[in-house]
């Protein structure tokens, strides 16, 4: 194989990566901090078909990004207002926030149907992008991708460098304990879900923009709930997330060659890999960890109401 | 300004009938909005969704034969989620339950001498399959603590996938035509009609009796209230020395072969075939009318019949007002999300607090 030829194949799995990372970074922080917000899928999907809209009306790639961010935190407000405000049960809400985020986004949506754009410009540095081997890998991607790299980075730094960081993991851990200390607990967590919100807009965005510049309904395919599993899978760990979302990248584009190159496999099989793939990660992640109990912030999915 | 809750020593029951209502009032007024957003007159959206399907003999039927699957899978979901278990794969466990029934069908297709056995084994098939398929998610997280949140979900593309490559492969009817369907059911393997020449079929029945059980069961048993006990207090049940485990699986087993039945139900009554795909999202749309009936079985029923007829309505007003089917699925998710939101007023005095700190 050329050193081209495997420089494209890691630049699509980078880019079928790309997603997965923004929006399980942001649930990370919204998990971290104790509230497991299963509408990634919802969010995700409208902040697809609003950041696409939005870039067709302006013109401007950066205005559907920001579209798309806005739609995924107006969703998780209303989410954070329900479980963090109201203490109202964590996975049915979240189940609420996806069927309610795939109908908004239809609707957001139906004028959009059949439109295209341009994708999002690739950068060129001029001399840097044409090395050969690694020039397009490194120096050739979109500005979402540099985006979610940098996110993972400021994100780890946020949680585990910074008071701020460290108040929001406590708060995950033993929300009691941090609310007799002074601390706001629902503040904190409402922001925290608002960030993840935020994260999953994004990503959604990428994928009308970037990825397949146009939008589809349901377009996100259940990406949103691959990042959830990521999550997981990366054991709550910003650094994890990245590894494990090239892993399931690499996946998804290993299907699609395979389908492509026709192996006499029918195609619903490998359409299934990605999905067998996360529940086989999630069984041998918890294969490799029977003794050393769970990773999960100890109050994760529960609510919390200061008695006063 | 600050918002307290204060916990309620007991639940009223006055509340707690009222609050779905409320969040469907509340739901309904919200839709009003968005509908005229949308350039159409809310009393006319109001009339073809909710009064004109209760109008007609045809539309009645609909409802009930959109509602029947509905309770059915929302009536097994009740005993995970009283259990704080999340079976959120129905939709899978649906879909591989027609498919195990309908290839009983499709084995015996014209087959002469005794064929009463068929419908029964096509049941027994499908409900079996139902089970077997939730057993994935219910034993990884017994023996493995693997979150059936996601497992289940994911299994839910799986067999979307495996019935899409069944219908279009191994099972397609030879002489389809290409089709990607297999043969229509002989009568044996199908569902009788209700009314002569009418839409209407037995599982309607089917699921009544599945409801009235698991009354019963849930409402008079010690297995019903050993659910109740795990999921209210997992600590507590400890003590009294439940098996979490057997719960667990017992819990996985009922709501992954009510599904299951459901899925079998659907394609030997209404389809008379399996097609590359089965159902228009029954297993999550069962989530919402689970917690919308409040997790009791005669609840879920009546939350059944609202939302069927909110989608029989909104399959009207598609075609009468142009309004689009995806504000139908908006507005169940927006009912789903109000229902867990006025649940805070059966387990809490709301009080605000003027001038405090946050």
């Amino acid at each position: 194989m050329s050193l081209d030829l495997v420089q494209m194949i890691l630049a699509t799995v980078l880019a079928a990566a790309t997603p997965l990372i923004i929006a399980a970074l942001g649930e990370l922080v919204a998990e971290r901090a104790g509230v497991l917000n299963l509408g990634v899928e919802g969010m995700m999907v409208c902040g697809a078909a609003l950041g696409f809209a939005a870039a067709v009306e302006t013109g401007s790639t950066l205005a559907g990004a920001l579209a798309g961010i806005g739609a995924g935190m107006a969703l998780a407000a209303l989410f954070g207002v329900l479980t963090v405000g109201l203490a109202a049960n964590q996975v049915a809400s979240g189940l609420a926030l996806t069927i309610l985020g795939l109908g908004l986004s239809g609707l957001a949506g139906a004028g959009y149907v059949g439109l295209k754009r341009e994708p999002a410009p690739h950068l060129a540095v001029p001399g840097l992008s044409d090395l050969p081997g690694v020039g397009r890998l490194l120096f050739g991607q979109d500005g979402f991708v540099y985006a979610a790299l940098a996110l993972a980075v400021a994100v780890s730094w946020f949680l585990w460098r910074t008071r701020a960081g460290l108040i929001l993991r406590a708060i995950g851990d033993d929300a009691a304990a941090t609310h007799s200390l002074g601390l706001p607990v629902r503040g904190v967590r409402f922001l925290a879900v608002l960030f993840g919100g935020g994260c999953a807009g994004l990503a959604g965005s990428y994928l009308s923009l970037a990825y397949t510049p146009f939008w589809t309904p349901a377009m996100t395919a259940g990406r949103g709930w691959i990042a959830l599993a990521l999550v997981v899978f990366a054991s709550w760990r910003p650094a994890r997330v990245v590894g494990g979302a090239v892993l399931f990248g690499g996946a998804t584009v290993l299907q699609l060659h395979a389908q492509a190159s026709g192996i006499g496999l029918p195609g619903q099989l490998l359409s299934a890999l990605p999905y067998l793939a996360t529940i086989l990660a999630l069984v041998l992640l918890s294969l490799g960890r029977r003794r050393g109990g769970s990773l999960a912030p100890a109050a994760l999915g529960r609510d919390f109401t200061p008695h006063r | 300004m600050r918002l307290d809750l204060v916990p309620r020593g007991h639940r009223s029951p006055v509340v707690e009938a009222l609050s779905p209502a409320l969040a469907f009032l509340a739901a309904v007024l919200v839709g009003g909005v968005a509908v005229s957003l949308l350039g159409v007159s809310p009393a006319a959206a109001f009339s073809v969704y909710f009064i004109a399907p209760l109008s007609e003999l045809w539309s009645l039927q609909e409802i009930a034969i959109k509602a029947a699957p509905l309770a059915l899978i929302a009536t097994g979901l009740a005993f995970c989620y009283r259990a704080n278990l999340w079976n959120i794969g129905a939709e899978g466990q649906f879909v591989v339950g027609g498919l195990a029934g309908g290839m009983v069908a499709i084995a015996t297709h014209g087959s002469t001498g005794a064929t009463f056995w068929i419908l029964p084994a096509m049941l027994a098939a499908g409900t079996l399959a139902g089970i077997a398929y939730a057993m994935i998610p219910a034993l990884l997280r017994v023996k493995l603590g693997v979150s059936e949140i996601l497992t289940s979900l994911m299994l839910v593309y799986v067999a979307e996938l495996l019935l899409d490559y069944m219908a279009r492969g191994p099972l397609r009817d030879p002489a389809g035509f290409n089709f990607p369907q297999s043969v229509t059911f002989d009568d044996a393997a199908r569902l009788p009609s209700l009314m002569e020449g009418d839409t209407l079929h037995a599982g309607v029945l089917v699921t009544l009796a599945a409801v009235g059980l698991a009354v019963v069961v849930l409402g008079r048993s010690l297995f019903g209230f050993e659910m109740r006990v795990v999921g209210a207090s997992p600590r507590a049940a400890r003590f009294a020395g439940f098996g979490a485990e057997r719960l667990t699986l017992a819990a996985f087993a009922i709501s992954g072969g009510a599904a299951g039945l459901a899925g079998i139900v659907e394609v030997a009554g209404r389809i008379g075939q399996l097609q590359p795909t089965i159902s228009p999202g029954y297993g999550f749309t069962a989530i919402i009318v689970a917690f919308l009936g409040r997790l009791s079985p005669v609840g879920i029923l009546v939350a059944a019949l609202v939302i069927a007829l909110t989608t029989i309505g909104g399959e009207a007003a598609q075609i009468d007002l142009r309004l689009p089917l995806d504000l139908t699925r908006a507005f169940q998710g927006l009912l789903l999300g109000l229902v867990l939101g006025a649940d805070v007023l059966t387990r809490f005095k709301v009080r605000l607090v003027p001038g405090a700190a946050r």
